[in-house]
């Protein structure tokens, strides 16, 4: 082990005390807000005390997480995925190159990620763009792990990350739908924050090819077209990424995209909606998806209308 | 270049069968899906697409009767129209039917979702035009109405562009499905741009041999 002598150390990397302790408080309550969605589905309620009319979420079959997909790189319709992801995408081998600003950047096989971190159960809502809702129990690794270990500069501000381009895996892309490859991005303290997953699994499953096997982003205070599936390369940059949804239409996706009842889709109400497998009713959408208690400090002092 | 007699009147007795499965095989696709478990799992939504396509391709069935008659010659056709049309009104139905189900028949929601997002007034709007055109098509109605029923009845065309616009607004991305609709509804319209010049060049005749009928009296 190599041990730096104190002028081996930038200044710039020297944080001050206050923001150390802070720091390490911040860690402390996010770890326990970690564990207590980790440890599902008593958690879960807990995260919704913010008023929901006292509403269950009780996760979603296996069929309606598996079969009712968006995966527009297998066609624009719910059923497509299920029906040709699992024949045509080759996930293994899998390589996830983390480039961009950061002081470990490389190529990692998905084997050696996975078994470099604790994969860790999270039961999170997962929130439509297109006003449906899942309960989905995945498995997968908190994301600020991957990326603490790949230390970021100081002037990385944002993470990007891109799915697999290949027509012949994801014959979808053959068509211009939107501009290919799929391209995500968060802002790097969205990306560092614990509930922020890298799925790898469903019901402790290995994940379904039309869910984003290998690898797929889950960042359940969002709406999902957030979630990237399928992960290639994880970039970090000073610059907010040109977004898949946001390019092709900006004034219907914003780049943060944040789950709000209050701000409707130009065509489409938010203010409610249909969780899969119910009938006869729709749920109120929650502010954050549910997770603003968690969340909502993130965005103090932005407005949420204009930063959709 | 009218079907032989003997063709029409095999035409003929085929007609009123191929109208009723073709009006009822929505339904009955529906049906199966939902018996044999292959209906999504998101079953409103899925429900919500059928009928409403049903609705849509039904709508346009009913305005390529007088282009297949003028183009065939076989006016024979004709008696399939109106319950083709009925099968659409039913299948709008429905699909309004399926939609307040999803809305929880919540009144409130309903009427804001209709007042404020315009690919739902659209489709709302399409409907209620077709209200008065279902219940005037009986036999009686159609005498009673006399002229006037077929000026009635050309709301169907304004009906069936809303149910397009309808279609295309509501569709988040690729708009292919409903830009194939819009196509074939272009063509059944274009068809009759001939035939409304006609009658406009014929009015405008009409009236103008008035004004010098009058002007020489």
């Amino acid at each position: 082990m190599l041990i730096r002598k104190p002028d081996d150390v930038r200044s710039s990397e020297i944080t001050d005390e206050k923001l150390y302790l802070d720091r390490r408080r911040f860690l402390g309550t996010a770890a326990a807000a970690a564990a207590a969605v980790a440890v599902s589905p008593g958690a879960l309620a807990a995260c919704e005390a913010g008023g929901d009319g006292g509403q269950e979420d009780r996760p979603n079959s296996w069929e309606q997480i598996t079969e009712y997909n968006n995966f527009y790189e297998y066609g624009t319709d719910k059923e497509s995925p299920a029906r040709l992801a699992p024949r045509l995408l080759r996930t293994r081998p899998w390589t996830v190159s983390i480039e961009g600003l950061c002081r470990r950047p490389g190529r990692y096989h998905l084997d050696d990620i996975v078994r470099a971190n604790r994969v860790e159960d999270r039961t999170y809502r997962l929130r439509c763009v297109e006003a449906w809702s899942l309960v989905v129990p995945w498995n997968g690794i908190p994301l600020r792990a991957l990326l603490t270990r790949a230390q970021p500069n100081p002037a990385a501000r944002f993470v990007e990350f891109t799915t697999l381009l290949d027509p012949e895996q994801m014959p979808g892309q053959r068509r211009q739908v939107l501009e290919w490859p799929y391209v995500e991005g968060l802002r790097l303290d969205e990306a560092m924050h614990p509930l922020t997953l890298l799925a790898t699994g469903i019901y402790g499953r290995a994940l379904p090819a039309q869910n984003g096997a290998p690898l797929r982003l889950v960042v359940p205070w969002k709406y999902g077209f957030k979630s990237i599936k399928s992960i290639v390369r994880i970039r970090f940059t000073d610059r907010q990424p040109r977004t898949a949804w946001n390019v092709s239409a900006p004034d219907e996706y914003g780049f943060y995209a944040n789950v709000n009842p209050d701000v409707d889709h130009p065509r489409w109400s938010q203010a409610r909606e249909r969780r899969i497998g119910e009938w006869l009713r729709r749920r109120p959408t929650l502010p954050f998806n549910g997770y603003a208690d968690q969340v909502a400090s993130l965005y103090a002092g932005m407005d949420l209308r204009r930063n959709f | 270049m009218a079907p032989s007699p003997r063709a029409q009147r095999v035409l003929a007795a085929l007609l009123k069968p191929a109208v009723w499965i073709g009006g009822l095989l929505p339904l009955a696709l529906l049906v199966g899906a939902i018996a044999t478990g292959t209906i999504s799992q998101e079953p409103i939504e899925d429900l919500t697409h059928r009928t409403g396509k049903a609705a849509l391709t039904l709508l346009l069935a009913t305005l390529a009767i007088t282009p297949v008659r003028r183009l065939t010659g076989w006016n024979g056709i004709v008696p399939a129209r109106r319950p083709l049309g009925l099968f659409a009104f039913f299948y709008a139905c429905l699909h309004l039917l399926v939609y307040l189900f999803d809305q929880g028949f919540a009144p409130g929601y309903i009427v804001e979702d209709v007042a404020e997002h315009p690919y739902v007034t659209a489709g709302f709007a399409a409907l209620v035009l077709l209200v008065p055109l279902a219940l005037t098509s009986t036999r009686g109605w159609i005498r009673r109405l006399g002229k006037g029923w077929q000026k009635l009845h050309r709301l169907v065309y304004l009906a069936a562009a809303l149910g397009v616009v309808h279609f295309l607004w509501g569709v988040k991305k690729d708009l292919r499905e409903p830009l194939i609709y819009a196509a074939v509804l272009a063509a059944l319209l274009a068809f009759r741009l001939p035939q409304l010049r006609k009658r406009r060049a014929q009015a405008k005749a009409a009236r103008v041999r008035m004004e010098s009928d009058a002007q020489a009296a």
